[in-house]
């Protein structure tokens, strides 16, 4: 089996006096669809970006590949450009959207690729839209782009937060089939966070619980929703409320 | 007359626009390195920012006599790249000085505007410290603009600092704004006014220029 893409070990982040997140142990092995699940607030957001190293752990470890990242300094450009997320809340950049999809590749360096970006839009249901303004696309809309520059990449991690928070069920069903397709022909490792229980038993091969910024349980998806360990799962799982 | 005119408003756009080019390519910087990097000293640099947006230009002059005079602490070094004064060149550098805290002070607020986020996702997409930068600036191209342009104005219709350190010498250094107070001192209106409308003009069409693009930054 091939070592973990990641390795945490007692990861903390603080904002000012408040720690938000502390995580004992984790593993994200390579590959394979790691969903992260947990109430509002619970720290999900945080811990992707301390996984693409956008933020620096304030204590622990954090190893890359085998090799452990500094928690400070600038991390390395190429180590930078392996991982990439798809936010939240998207921002795109104030032009059309194709220009936001080609985007990432000319940070590359990359001027050509113009087949790729056409496939990615079109896989996305965008190209009635490639001219259009970013700024003018719907929530939903926008949320497709987002995924777009980062799927054209072919990253080795892709983070995903709530990638289908703002859509339809036609193209929440059309997103699950695209990450799918990009985990399974390009073993793109990925991490997704997602509120929704039955979004990470359709897509994920291994689920965390995060609660109040630390790790409940992890777990395969079969064990961790049929046998789910810690009572605190048991609930969330069940749908109740869990502080 | 008509030449006298041409010459006077030339010298008075070669100036500006020589003081505006350098203001510029140090200010747009400054802003964005201001907006967007914390360093030790930064509140201490934006304050002396701000007080130059509001510093009275002629008391700017004054400082720039007293530096570039033959007795003063740069006039006295006679070096070939320190212009003397009462030259166009002394003209400049009064301009830079007033024109750069407007750049680099509404740079700074345009930078600043743009959603920290987006700085942080570019960086998920594998930009470098600087192409993030570079692509918050151009988020922020409207705003930067129009720092431009408002420095232009600034300095184009500036007549006090002018007056003090180019002298308003008839030929050499007499720029629009000085010859207009020259000229109705004189009782010769129609040059004056002939001045006057020219410049009114340019700050008309600066302002008008401002607008467009504030309008158009404003969302649909
Ligand atoms: N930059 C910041 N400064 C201060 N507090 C922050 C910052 N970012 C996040 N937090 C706090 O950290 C906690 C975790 O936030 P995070 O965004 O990771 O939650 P989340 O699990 O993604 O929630 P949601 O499901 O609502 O997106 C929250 O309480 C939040 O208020
Ligand atoms: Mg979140």
């Amino acid at each position: 089996m091939k070592p973990p893409v990641y390795r945490l070990t007692g990861v903390e982040k603080r904002y000012g006096q408040r720690c938000v997140l502390r995580v004992e142990q984790l593993e994200v092995e390579a590959g394979r669809i790691l969903a992260l699940v947990g109430p509002s607030g619970a720290g999900k957001s945080t811990l992707l970006r301390l996984l693409n190293f956008l933020e620096r752990p304030d204590a622990g470890q954090i190893e890359f590949e085998g090799q452990p990242i500094p928690n400070n300094g600038e991390v390395d450009l190429n180590l930078l450009r392996k991982v990439t997320t798809v936010f939240q809340q998207p921002r795109l950049l104030d032009r059309s959207v194709v220009d936001n999809v080609h985007y990432g590749l000319r940070l590359r360096g990359i001027k050509d690729a113009k087949a790729e970006v056409e496939a990615v839009l079109d896989r996305l249901g965008l190209k009635p839209l490639v001219h259009q303004r970013a700024r003018t696309l719907s929530g939903g809309e926008a949320q497709r782009v987002a995924l777009a520059r980062a799927l054209v990449l072919q990253p080795e991690v892709l983070l995903l937060d709530e990638p289908t928070a703002n859509l339809d069920p036609y193209h929440v069903g059309l997103i699950e089939e695209v990450i799918t397709e990009a985990n399974r022909q390009q073993g793109t490792t990925m991490v997704l966070v997602t509120h929704n229980i039955f979004q990470a038993r359709r897509l994920a091969d291994r689920v965390a619980f995060l609660l109040n910024g630390s790790i409940v349980e992890v777990a395969e998806k079969e064990d961790f929703f049929t046998w789910p360990q810690d009572p605190r799962t048991q609930a969330f799982i069940q749908g109740d409320m869990v502080y | 007359m008509d030449v006298e005119l041409f010459n006077i408003t030339g010298l008075s756009l070669r100036v500006t626009g020589l003081a505006l080019l350098i203001s510029s390519l140090l200010g747009i910087p400054a802003g964005v390195l201001l907006g967007l990097k914390n360093f030790p000293g930064r509140r201490l640099v934006i304050a002396l920012i701000y007080t130059g947006m509001g510093f009275p230009p002629v008391v700017i002059g004054l400082l720039v006599y007293l530096l570039l005079s033959r007795s003063g602490p740069l006039g006295s070094l006679h070096l070939s790249f320190i212009p003397p004064l009462f030259t166009p060149g002394a003209m400049v550098i009064a301009q830079i000085i007033i024109a750069f805290p407007l750049v680099a002070g509404f740079t700074m607020a345009a930078v600043m505007a743009v959603d920290p986020q987006l700085r942080q996702q570019v960086r998920a997409l594998g930009a470098t410290q600087g192409q993030a930068a570079w692509a918050v600036l151009s988020e922020a191209r409207v705003g930067v603009v129009v720092s431009v342009v408002a420095g232009f104005g600034s300095i184009i219709s500036e007549v006090g600092a002018v007056m003090l350190v180019g002298g308003n010498i008839e030929g050499k250094t007499r720029v629009m704004t000085t010859a207009i107070v020259l000229e109705t001192r004189k009782g010769n209106f129609e040059l004056a006014i002939a001045l006057g409308l020219l410049l009114l003009g340019m700050s008309f069409l600066a302002n008008l220029a401002m607008m467009r693009l504030q309008g158009r930054s404003l969302p649909q």
